[in-house]
């Protein structure tokens, strides 16, 4: 951006915002529905992998499908790349078909794939799949952003698993996508690299690309998404953001040391749950202060108190369990 | 920032013709590249025709003639279609299975990539391969086995040869599509070892039993031989045309199957 140098600092300014305004705009302007699922159902034989699935991704968002395994994740991804057909429904991506050649090159898809050609060097598959694209990044941005500088050179069956997904994750931007797949990226990966990916995938939601992500790690989810789908079983059981879904199930936790035991705990008004947690009990409730008045009441020894929020963990337990239990109700 | 905006709000990002002409060559250019670094696909690929070569045809029977011919100059031919048969099964039969067992193709099917640049690098592999192969016989049986061919004799063997690995990518296309990543390998062997025995490949065709030469003649790797052997003044008189024709019919039959194997992975994987 050159300003001439005339310019006021009035008219900077507001060309400034101008120019800030523009992106949200455009992207509003295609239409805010990047990808969607609309009445979806896919069938392998007698396994319904996805049941009337109806899901969208609005641009410029982060969107986590957060579930089990088998819960149907990676197919209502393949459906939105094209892999798969539907059964019944359609799924759509930047308004139309996902095997259109031209929605491809908007998006970028990492997959967990069991083999990648191992002679080939790190750069040689970006150069490949960046070729496929109209205007691709260039090669060292990609390597910076996937933190693959330093291996650039290394044939990919000399890789690490940690290092092999971030290759896998820089074959996905290496077209400079307006939406990315990402399922189950961070699966292999230590905490450091794990949050080295997070930390990408912000900055690539900063540049106003969106987001699908797949993953069955609770805090993942929970770390980058604006809105979070729980599937379970092929049917989305809960929408919303991370704080909606966790408010799904209300209730504080009480962990401590104590002498009572489990039958007494669940005896003291409040508590709906009381386990054993190696050397500690966990109780749950949703009236915290009078169970824990009522415990420090009965054990004048109690030790190692901790008060915490259920989680997203404890919601989705919570959602999947009832879904779980619903659809053997049915069947 | 106006490129931008422009690819968000274009929709109709298209791909120039130069481009796409790009994107093949460098398809084909990386094919190349992994199954040469493949140690056990370059070795057995080119190692195994000229070992068979020196053997028969340089070390033992040097001297011999079947029907007029030298025998290396015959085998030049024989093991010729034997290893352009190899180099273009193991080069896409293998690695097709592969990517498809273990979720590689899904990947790039996932990205823009024409499909077809995939399947016409595999092919044009298998012609890169072939054309080493054969050049490398001719090699050795010009240095050490006293063969003499004319220039565009030599021409004429490479183009047909290198030319009738076209059928033989076409299957392996074919059986890469039906079979497993593991089980691949194996069953590539359990067809091309047999089929080129019963061509003639190995023991000339004139020495087999009368029963497998009868059979012979509805085998595709028989008639991609009798060409070659023509060529080089060994063969049995027969029409081309006709090779050619069964030649190209089962082409065909391979891309047939090869296609119905396409449409069933569209449905089949499982997420």
């Amino acid at each position: 951006m050159i300003c001439p140098a005339s310019q006021t600092k009035a008219e900077k300014t507001k060309m400034i915002a101008t120019l800030e305004e523009t992106p949200s705009l455009q992207r509003a302007s295609y239409g805010s529905v990047v990808a969607s699922l609309e009445g979806i159902s896919k069938n392998y034989g007698e396994v319904r992998a996805l049941r009337n699935v109806n899901f969208t991704v609005g641009a410029g968002q982060v969107v986590a499908l957060l579930g089990p395994n088998g819960a149907g994740k990676t197919t209502a991804v393949k459906l939105l790349l094209g892999l798969l057909q539907p059964s019944s429904g359609k799924a759509r991506v930047f308004g139309g078909d996902p095997t259109n050649p031209h929605n491809r090159m908007r998006a970028g898809a990492m997959l967990q794939v069991g083999r990648v050609p191992e002679t080939l060097r790190v750069r040689e598959h970006i150069d490949l799949f960046s070729s496929y694209y109209p205007r691709p990044l260039p090669l060292e941005e990609v390597l910076a952003a996937a933190g693959l500088e330093k291996l650039r050179d290394r044939k990919f069956g000399d890789l690490s698993g940690g290092q092999r997904q971030r290759t896998l994750f820089a074959l996905a931007i290496c077209g400079d996508p307006d939406l990315l797949f990402l399922d189950e990226p961070t699966v292999g990966l230590d905490v450091e690299a794990r949050r080295a990916l997070w930390e990408e995938i912000r900055r690539l939601v900063e540049r106003g690309k969106t987001v699908l992500l797949t993953t069955h790690y609770l805090q993942e989810a929970d770390a980058l998404a604006d809105r979070i789908a729980v599937i379970n079983q092929g049917a989305i059981i809960a929408e919303g953001t991370p704080a909606e879904i966790k408010a799904q199930t209300s209730g504080k936790r009480i962990r401590c040391v104590t002498t009572l035991g489990l039958a007494s705990l669940l005896q003291i008004p409040g508590v709906t749950d009381a386990k054993q947690d190696r050397e500690a009990v966990e109780i749950r409730t949703s009236e915290a202060e009078s169970v824990v008045r009522a415990l420090l009441a009965r054990d004048a020894s109690l030790s190692g108190l901790e008060i915490t929020s259920a989680g997203l963990e404890d919601a989705f337990l919570a959602l999947t369990q009832d879904n779980g239990e619903n659809a053997n109700r049915q069947n | 920032m106006s490129t931008a905006a422009a690819a968000l709000t274009n929709t109709e990002i298209e791909r120039s013709t130069s481009h796409n002409a790009t994107i093949f060559l460098k398809e084909a250019k990386y094919e190349f590249l992994k199954n040469l670094r493949l140690r056990v696909y370059t070795a057995s690929v080119i190692s195994f025709p000229l070992m068979f070569y020196v053997l028969f045809g340089l070390v033992l029977n040097a001297k011999e003639v079947i029907g007029g011919t030298g025998v290396p100059t015959y085998l030049i031919a024989t093991y010729g279609t034997f290893g352009v048969m190899g180099a273009s099964l193991f080069g896409t039969a293998s690695g097709l299975a592969a990517d498809r067992g273990l979720g590689w193709l899904q990947v790039k099917r996932a990205s823009p990539m024409p499909p077809f640049a995939y399947f016409t690098a595999k092919v044009v592999l298998s012609m890169i391969f072939s054309a080493i192969v054969v050049s490398l016989l001719l090699v050795l049986g010009i240095s050490f086995g006293g063969v003499r061919m004319p220039l565009g004799e030599m021409a004429r063997l490479l183009g047909t040869l290198v030319a009738g690995s076209l059928p033989f990518a076409a299957m392996g296309l074919a059986i890469g599509y039906f079979a497993g990543p593991n089980s691949a390998p194996a069953a590539i062997n359990l067809i091309y070892l047999p089929l080129s025995f019963c061509s003639g490949l190995w023991v000339p065709y004139m020495f087999l039993p009368k029963l497998v030469r009868q059979i012979a003649l509805a085998l595709p790797p028989y008639h991609l031989s009798q060409l070659a052997l023509g060529i080089v003044g060994a063969g049995r008189h027969e029409s081309a045309a006709t090779h050619w024709e069964v030649l190209f019919a089962f082409t065909l039959i391979c891309l047939g199957v090869a296609r119905i194997g396409f449409q069933r992975d569209q449905g089949k994987l499982y997420g």
